[in-house]
C-alpha cells in the first residue's frame, strides 16, 4: 500500500546547456529508506540539491506532506494557489521548489547531510549538535533580544537542547568526545556526527549523500544499523544516496537507479538487482552480453 | 663527533654564508641603488637635479652584508633552543627580571644625580630597564602557570581558567583605580595625558577592535571599511547635537517641523549616543545587503570602497558635513546633567570641587570604560545565544549553516549591524570627547590599524582583542615618551614618525612567531563535562 511522504514530478534541471535531471518522477514512502544510485554523473546529488532548496529546479514539483496523507488532495489546488505551502490541523503539504533553503529545514523538516562531510571543524561536537537547534532555541531567546537579558526561559531551553544533544552523542557514541573539536574526530566518527546533526533539527525526511562513504566494511555495517534504528525508532523516512552496494542493498526497502539524469528503473532492491539496464548502465555493456557479465559478477 | 669532523663540517659553513651574505649584498645593491644612491632634489632655482649618495649607499649594502654574514654564522638551533628554555624556566626569567629592575634603580639614581644629556639617557634607559622588567615578570608568571598547571590535566585545565578569571578580575580592577591612581601618581595637570592619550585612547580603540571582532571574529566577514560606522556615528552625534533634524526646509515658519536637540542642553550626548549607535546600525545593515554574495577578497575590497566612500561623501557634501573643515563645537558630556563648566552649575561649584579640566577627562574614561564593558559582555552573552553560534558557524562553513536552518542572509546582517553599532557608539564618543570632528579622523589607516588589532589579537579573542589594542595603540603614544630616542639619533629625530615602520615590523614579527594572532584558542561557547579550548589548527577564519 502506498504511501508516499514525498513526492518529485517531472523534475528537470538545466545548467545551461547541460541536462542534469530530466523529467524525474519518483517518490520516497514514509517509513521507508529509499536508495538513489546510478553511476557517476548520473544527477543523484542534483536530486538533493533540489529537494533541499540548494538548486531551484528549472521545471517540476517537489511536494512533502506532513501528517495525514488526505491531504495529497490538496496538491493541485495548492501548486495553482502560487504558494508555498498549506498547513492544517491534521496536516501539511509544502511545495519544497518554492521554498528557500533553510524554510525547507525549518518549515517542511527536510535535513540532509553532504557528499563531502561538512561539520563545524572550530566547534565542539557539542556546539555543532546546538546549531543544529538553532531555529527553536532561537525562538526560545525571543530572537536574541530576551535572551540578552538571560530570561530563565531561555536557560530552560538550552538546557532541553543540551539533553537532547547528550542523548543523540550516546547513541553514536561519542559522549566522551562531546567537548573535542568536531575536527579532532576520526573520519568515521565525524560521519555519524553529521548525521545526529541532520538529525537534531527533527527532520520527517533525511537525506543522506553517501553516508558510507570512505568507511571501512565495518564501520559501514555499523552505520547501516544505525540507519535502520533512525527508520524504525524514530519514525524518520530516508532518502539514501550511495555506492556501497552492500549497504544499499541491506538496507533499502525502495531503490530508484538514475542515469544521465533519467530514471531507468525502480523497485524493491532485490528488483533492481536483477535489472538488465541497471546492470548495463553500471558495467556499461551491450545487452546480450549481460548474460555473461551476470554470470560472471555471480548475479 | 670529533673535533677533526667538527672542523670540516665548519668550512663549507663559512663557505655558505658567505655564498649567502653575497647574494643578500647584490640584492641590497640592487634595490637600493635607485632607491638610495640616486636622489632627484630641487636645487634653489627650482630645477631638477640628481643627486647622488654614494656613501650612504656602501653603508647600506655592507650592513646587508654583515648582518646576513652574521645571521648566517649564528648557531642558531642552540640560540633558539636556549630561548625556548629561557622562556619556559620561570626562574630564569625571574633572574632577567631582577637584573633589569637592579638596572632601571641604578640608572634611575644615576639620572638623578647628573645632569644635562647623560642625565636624559640614564632616565631613558632606565624606563627601558623598568619595562624589560614587567615584560619579564609576566613572562616568569606565565612560565610558571605553564609549568605548574599543565594543559594536559583536566585540573590543571580547570586551575588555569580559574586562574584567567582572576586576571580578568584584577584587570578590571586596575581599569577601574588607573584614573585615580595616575592623579595621585602625576597630580592634576600631569595625569591628562595619561588618563586622555593613553587611557581614553586605548579603551577606544578596544571597543572598536571588540565591535569588528564580532565581524571578522565570530562571523568571518572580513571588514576592511570599519571606520565608516565610526564616522557615522561621530557624524550623527555631532549633526544631531547641532543642527537637530533638518525637517526645518519644510516649513520655514513658525510652528517649525523641527527636531532640534538644544532644549536637550547638557542631556545631549546621553540621548545621542543611542542614537549614533542605531544609525550606524542601519548602515551596517545598509552596506551589509550588497555585500551578502560576496566572499574573501572580493568582500574584503568591497567594504574597504564603502569606508572610502563615505569618507568621499563626508568631505564633499560641504552643505551638510562642512567638508575637509569638519565639524566644530560639538556639545561635550555632561555629568548626567551637570555640565564640566567653570563657575555657576557646573560640575565642580555643585560638588564643592575646584574647576579643574581633568573632571571632564576622568568622566570621559569612565564612560568609554563603561561602554567598552558593554561592548564586551553583550558580544560574550550573543556568544552563547544561538545567534552567536550562528556566526561562528557561519564561519566555520556556511553551506552546513543553510543545511540547518539557518537563514545566512538575516544572520550576516545582524553581524555587521552589532557590530557596527558598537562602532556607533565609539564614534559619537569620539565626537563628544574631541569636540571637533573632520574626514581626517576616518581615513582608510583607521581601519587597517583596527583590523591589524583584531588580526594581531587573535581572531575571536576579546583578551587578545584588548591586549593587541594595548599593545598596538599604547605603544604607539608610548614613542611620544621615548625622548632618550631623540639624545642618541639627535634632536631632529622624532620617534612617531617610525610608528608605521614598527608597526609593519611587529606584525610581520607575529605572523612568524604566532600566525593566528596572540590568543588563538577558540573558547567553547558551552561545555558538556569539562571546559577544553580549541586548538587554532581546527578552527576556520572564514571565507573572506
Amino acid at each position: 500500500m502506498s504511501d508516499p511522504l514525498l513526492r518529485v514530478e517531472h523534475l528537470t534541471m538545466r545548467f545551461g546547456g547541460l541536462v542534469a535531471i530530466n523529467d524525474l518522477s519518483i517518490t520516497a514512502e514514509r517509513g521507508h529508506i529509499t536508495a538513489l544510485i546510478g553511476p557517476n554523473g548520473a544527477g543523484k546529488t542534483t536530486v538533493f540539491n533540489c529537494i533541499t532548496g540548494f538548486y531551484k529546479p528549472t521545471e517540476g514539483r517537489i511536494a512533502l506532506r506532513h501528517g495525514d496523507a488526505a491531504i495529497w488532495n490538496e496538491l493541485d489546488a495548492l501548486t495553482g494557489e502560487g504558494r508555498r505551502s498549506r498547513v492544517r490541523r491534521d496536516g501539511a503539504l509544502f511545495l519544497l521548489e518554492r521554498m528557500p533553503d533553510f524554510e525547507v529545514v525549518r518549515k517542511a523538516r527536510v535535513a540532509r547531510t553532504f557528499q563531502n562531510i561538512r561539520l563545524f571543524p572550530g566547534m565542539t561536537v557539542l556546539e555543532n549538535l546546538l546549531v543544529a537547534q538553532h531555529t527553536p532555541l532561537m525562538r526560545a531567546s525571543g530572537w536574541t533580544v530576551l535572551g540578552l537579558f538571560g530570561v530563565p526561559s531561555y536557560g530552560k531551553a538550552e538546557r532541553a537542547a543540551i539533553e537532547k544533544a547528550r542523548a543523540w552523542l550516546d547513541r553514536i557514541g561519542l559522549i566522551d568526545r562531546a567537548d573535542d573539536p568536531a575536527g579532532d574526530l576520526p573520519y568515521g566518527a565525524q560521519r555519524e556526527l553529521e548525521i545526529a546533526r541532520a538529525m537534531c533539527t527533527d527532520p520527517v525526511l533525511l537525506c543522506l549523500d553517501e553516508p558510507a562513504a570512505g568507511l571501512n566494511p565495518s564501520e559501514s555495517a555499523k552505520l547501516a544499523r544505525f540507519l535502520r534504528m533512525l527508520r524504525n525508532e524514530h519514525a524518520t523516512s530516508i532518502l539514501l544516496i550511495e555506492h556501497d552496494m552492500s549497504v544499499v542493498m541491506e538496507i533499502s526497502d525502495h531503490v530508484i537507479v538514475l542515469d544521465h539524469g533519467v530514471k531507468i528503473a525502480d523497485g524493491p532492491p532485490d528488483a533492481v538487482r536483477n535489472d538488465q539496464k541497471v546492470i548495463a548502465a553500471y558495467l556499461g555493456v551491450e545487452d546480450d552480453e549481460v548474460s555473461k557479465v551476470e554470470a560472471e559478477v555471480g548475479l | 663527533m670529533t673535533a677533526e669532523a667538527s672542523k670540516h663540517a665548519s668550512r663549507p659553513d663559512i663557505v655558505r654564508a658567505l655564498r649567502a651574505a653575497a647574494f643578500t649584498g647584490l640584492v641590497a645593491f640592487g634595490l637600493l641603488l635607485p632607491l638610495i644612491a640616486f636622489r632627484a632634489i630641487h636645487d634653489i632655482r627650482n630645477e631638477l637635479v640628481l643627486e647622488t649618495r654614494w656613501p650612504l649607499f656602501a653603508a647600506f649594502v655592507a650592513s646587508a652584508f654583515v648582518g646576513q654574514l652574521i645571521w648566517q654564522l649564528l648557531p642558531r638551533d642552540r640560540l633558539k633552543k636556549m630561548l625556548a628554555e629561557f622562556s619556559r624556566s620561570p626562574r630564569k626569567l625571574a633572574a632577567a627580571a631582577s637584573t633589569c629592575a637592579l638596572a632601571a634603580i641604578i640608572l634611575w639614581i644615576v639620572g638623578t644625580a647628573g645632569f644635562g644629556a647623560e642625565a636624559e639617557i640614564a632616565f631613558g634607559l632606565s624606563y627601558l630597564f623598568a619595562f624589560a622588567t614587567i615584560a619579564f615578570l609576566i613572562g616568569a608568571a606565565a612560565a610558571w602557570v605553564t609549568t605548574r598547571y599543565p594543559t594536559s590535566s583536566a585540573p590543571g585545565r580547570e586551575r588555569r581558567h580559574q586562574i584567567g578569571i582572576g586576571l580578568r578580575m584584577a584587570g578590571l580592577g586596575f581599569l577601574i583605580a588607573y584614573p585615580l591612581m595616575m592623579l595621585w601618581l602625576a597630580g592634576s595637570q600631569g595625569s591628562i595625558k595619561w588618563i586622555d592619550n593613553f587611557g581614553i585612547q586605548i579603551l577606544i580603540y578596544v571597543m572598536l577592535g571588540w565591535g569588528l571582532n564580532i565581524v571578522v571574529g565570530l562571523a568571518g566577514l572580513l571588514d576592511l571599511g570599519y571606520v565608516a560606522f565610526y564616522a557615522v556615528g561621530a557624524y550623527s552625534f555631532a549633526l544631531l547635537a547641532k543642527n537637530g533634524l533638518p525637517f526645518i526646509a519644510f516649513a520655514s515658519e513658525y510652528p517649525y517641523l523641527a527636531v532640534d536637540f538644544y532644549q536637550l542642553g547638557p542631556w545631549a550626548f546621553w540621548v545621542l549616543l543611542p542614537i549614533a549607535g542605531i544609525l550606524a546600525a542601519f548602515w551596517g545593515i545598509l552596506l551589509g545587503f550588497p555585500v551578502l554574495r560576496l566572499r574573501g577578497d572580493y568582500l574584503a575590497i568591497v567594504t574597504l570602497a564603502f569606508g572610502e566612500i563615505i569618507r568621499l561623501v563626508l568631505i564633499n557634501w560641504v552643505d551638510l558635513t562642512n567638508g575637509y573643515a569638519g565639524i566644530s563645537g560639538v556639545p561635550r558630556p555632561s555629568f548626567f546633567g551637570i555640565p564640566f563648566i567653570e563657575g555657576e552649575g557646573g560640575f565642580a561649584a555643585r560638588y564643592g570641587l575646584k574647576f579643574e579640566a581633568i573632571h571632564r577627562t576622568i568622566f570621559l574614561y569612565y564612560v568609554i570604560l563603561v561602554l567598552a564593558l558593554i561592548t564586551a559582555l553583550v558580544t560574550i552573552r550573543l556568544r552563547r545565544l544561538p545567534i552567536g553560534r550562528a556566526w561562528e558557524a557561519l564561519r566555520e562553513n556556511e553551506i552546513a549553516c543553510r543545511a540547518l536552518g539557518i537563514n545566512t542572509t538575516t544572520t550576516k546582517l545582524t553581524a555587521f549591524a552589532i557590530g557596527a553599532m558598537f562602532g556607533g557608539f565609539a564614534g559619537s564618543f569620539f565626537a563628544a570627547r574631541q569636540g571637533f570632528i573632520s574626514p581626517e579622523s576616518f581615513t582608510f589607516m583607521e581601519s587597517a590599524v583596527i583590523v591589524a588589532i583584531v588580526v594581531l589579537g587573535g581572531m575571536g579573542s576579546q583578551i587578545g582583542v584588548a591586549i593587541a589594542a594595548i599593545i598596538m595603540i599604547g605603544g604607539t603614544e608610548l614613542m611620544r615618551e621615548l625622548d632618550v630616542l631623540k639624545v642618541i639619533f639627535g634632536k631632529g629625530f622624532d620617534p612617531t614618525q617610525y610608528r608605521m615602520l614598527l608597526f609593519g615590523l611587529g606584525m610581520v614579527l607575529i605572523m612568524i612567531w604566532k600566525p593566528r594572532g596572540l590568543i588563538s584558542k577558540r573558547q567553547p561557547s558551552v561545555f558538556l563535562k569539562e571546559r577544553k579550548a580549541v586548538s587554532s589548527a581546527h578552527v576556520r577564519e572564514g571565507h573572506g
